[in-house]
């Protein structure tokens, strides 16, 4: 493990079983699952915001939250700094291990407390975690935290409830949760997405403050390539459960590899009347994730599909500069498959 | 010519705390075959002009003054059967948000665009099945989908559907809000290029309604931005985009990120919208304004043509 990297994820996998009648147990050999993240691997440098972006249902939150573990991936790796995250057995340790570790979660509006203080909320994990034994320090602790995301003066906030907050001003409190133990590492799972346009690049913003002063390390999940561009460092695009391409995000918006982020980025709405576009020609929507398709996950609607595509997956190989790819149309994919 | 023209229109909620002035002074029109995109963030009455339009209004909401004219007709004081023979689904009919959930489903797709046909017209049910069919044959589904039920479809399919089915009477004007939010990037450019290609096929009018504004400068041709129940500047979608005089439009078209050309920095408004129970005096948006002068304080600035073919209600211009 290289010095700066502070997450590791290798061939990362997690099924979710699906429950069957009891005559169904009974025919049905093999039971099914849900393919949710099939062997996905990355990693994120000290201060580095990496993205993940895909649609729907491709398994990018089902990543994040095996990271921290509020979900157990079925196997894989995930390195903390060097520590085996997986290999953590007692609950204990796991806290400790979040301390560092933490997420932000897409919908304010479920993620707090409704029965909970402002000031309740962001103590929370001050107290789970133990770090200030002094009831004084805590609530300069906490005062600190919503003056750092702009919830000036914190006084007016603390002794209210989330109802009493807009939208934007409850995310900020989710977030002031999140940076209250000052984490290496913050899952940040479609944070402005529930968010109004005015209100959305303002939590950007105080995100990215954040992290510059603090060299926090993001995993920024997000389904809009847009937003990605303009908050990652590098970025992996994800389909199916697998990512089929990754590098720098200038790479990868400007030049895309793979037919599929070719089509996200196309497909995506651009604030310019006057832009010229290219057609989208991806047909059809993504197919379900208990039976992906065979070969490349993508070869159903992918306007190059070729033989090789449907009967053989192609692997993530690298590029140069940091660039992976899977998919048969590059590097020397081809002479592999023959 | 104007199919659609709404002047003044002033669409208030009663509630205990008082009037919810939800939509105020609001005032464009639609041309045949134009595409109107009425943008704003929540709550500045986008969907409230929209249900004013089509009255479907709840019940303590009223139309307290102006008027709207579709097709030559009075709508806002017209009696409700009125409103129900002549306007709704013939000349106006609306796409609701989050409409593809709200299918029934334990009806077939058919039936239920046939539906709206029978109760509306004098046909059959035959008849109105196979017009089902080939109304979903124009949105870019195989006809021999009226007979599936909504959970055999998948989500962009059910929003081709309930396009259909807005289509089912052959109206002047549809009005989509939010047609797309539940879907993802890709399915929605198609749907948005079948609601493109329906558009000059069909000589329609649109109104899309959106907080998206990208998806705005995509589909439509003129645009008016809401600010909390009123138009703060409407005109060509070019001329807006290119160059906005309203300081709140400024803000709000650069604060959507783009992948196409250089990375530029995000531009944010602080606070947040009204209460509409209370706005603040003279103009709406001076409480969040870098401009604000103390005319804005005391005087509700008036609409006025800032350029050609671009009105925009602000002191500074």
């Amino acid at each position: 493990m290289k010095k700066d990297t502070t997450v590791e994820v290798n061939n990362l996998v997690k099924h979710f079983d699906i429950k069957l009648g009891f005559f169904k147990t009974l025919t049905t050999r093999e039971a099914p699952h849900v393919h949710a993240v099939d062997g996905v691997s990355f990693e994120i440098k000290r201060g580095e915001i990496f993205g993940l972006v895909g649609e729907s249902g491709c398994g990018k939150t089902t990543t994040g939250k095996c990271l921290i573990r509020l979900i157990e991936p079925t196997y894989g790796e995930v390195f903390f700094k060097g520590v085996d995250v997986l290999a953590l057995a007692r609950e204990q340790d796991v806290r400790k291990l979040r301390r560092n570790m933490q997420i932000i979660f897409q919908d304010p509006y479920e993620s707090l407390n409704p029965r909970m203080s402002i000031y309740d909320i962001v103590a929370e994990p001050l107290h789970i975690q133990k770090v200030v034994e002094r009831e004084d320090e805590l609530s300069n602790r906490v005062s600190q935290a919503l003056e750092d995301l702009d919830l000036i003066p914190p006084e007016e906030f603390l002794y209210r409830f989330p109802h009493e907050l807009s939208g934007g001003q409850r995310q900020r409190v989710a977030i002031a949760r999140a940076f209250v133990l000052r984490p290496e590492f913050l899952v940040a799972d479609e944070p402005v997405s529930m968010l109004d346009a005015s209100i959305r690049s303002e939590v950007l913003k105080l995100l990215l403050s954040l992290q510059q002063r603090f060299h926090t390390s993001f995993l920024y999940i997000t389904h809009d390539i847009a937003l990605a561009r303009h908050m990652c460092d590098r970025i992996g695009v994800m389909y199916l459960g697998k990512i089929v391409e990754k590098g720098t995000t200038d790479d990868v918006v400007q030049k895309p590899l793979h037919p599929y982020t070719e089509a996200l980025i196309a497909a995506v709405p651009v604030p310019d009347p006057t832009a010229r576009r290219i057609e989208v020609v991806i047909k059809g929507e993504v197919p379900s994730a208990i039976n992906p398709p065979s070969g490349c996950r993508f070869h159903t609607r992918c306007p190059y599909a070729m033989d090789v595509c449907r009967k053989k997956e192609p692997p993530l190989i690298e590029l140069d500069g940091d660039r992976h790819v899977a998919c048969w149309l590059r590097g020397d994919q081809k002479d592999a498959s023959s | 010519m104007d199919l659609l023209k709404v002047e003044n229109l002033r669409m208030y909620f009663e509630t205990i705390r008082g009037y919810v002035k939800a939509v105020d002074d609001v005032t464009f029109t639609v041309s045949t075959k134009e595409s109107l995109g009425l943008a704003g963030e929540s709550g500045c009455g986008k969907t409230s002009t929209a249900l004013s339009i089509l009255r479907l209004l709840p019940s303590n909401g009223r139309i307290v003054g102006g008027s709207i004219t579709l097709d030559g007709e009075e709508v806002a004081h017209m009696s409700e059967k009125e409103v129900r023979e002549k306007i709704r689904w013939k000349k106006a009919s609306m796409i609701f948000q989050g409409a593809m959930n709200a299918l029934h489903p334990t009806y077939t797709i058919g039936t239920q665009i046939a539906e709206a046909i029978l109760k509306h017209e004098d046909v059959n049910k035959k008849d109105a099945l196979e017009r089902a069919g080939k109304l979903l044959e124009l949105v870019g589904l195989e006809a021999a989908k009226v007979d599936r039920y909504p959970h055999e479809l998948s989500g962009g399919m059910k929003q081709r559907a309930v396009t259909a089915m807005a289509l089912a009477c052959n109206p002047q004007l549809v009005i989509a809000d939010e047609p797309t939010t539940a879907l993802d990037v890709i399915v929605q450019a198609q749907v948005l290029r079948v609601m493109k290609e329906l558009q000059s096929r069909l000589d329609l009018s649109w109104i899309l309604i959106t907080h998206d504004l990208s998806m705005i400068a995509e589909t439509c041709t003129t645009c008016a931005i809401m600010y909390a129940g009123k138009i703060a500047e409407y005109g060509d979608v070019v001329h807006i985009f290119k160059e906005p005089l309203h300081p709140y439009t400024q803000k709000l078209i650069t604060a959507f990120p783009s992948v196409l050309g250089p990375k530029m920095e995000l531009s944010s408004i602080s606070g947040f919208p009204p209460d509409l129970l209370n706005p603040p005096p003279g103009c709406r948006f001076h409480p969040r304004c870098p401009h604000a002068m103390d005319i804005c304080r005391k005087k509700e600035p008036v609409m006025t043509e800032g350029r050609k073919s671009q009105h925009v209600a602000c002191h500074l211009y």
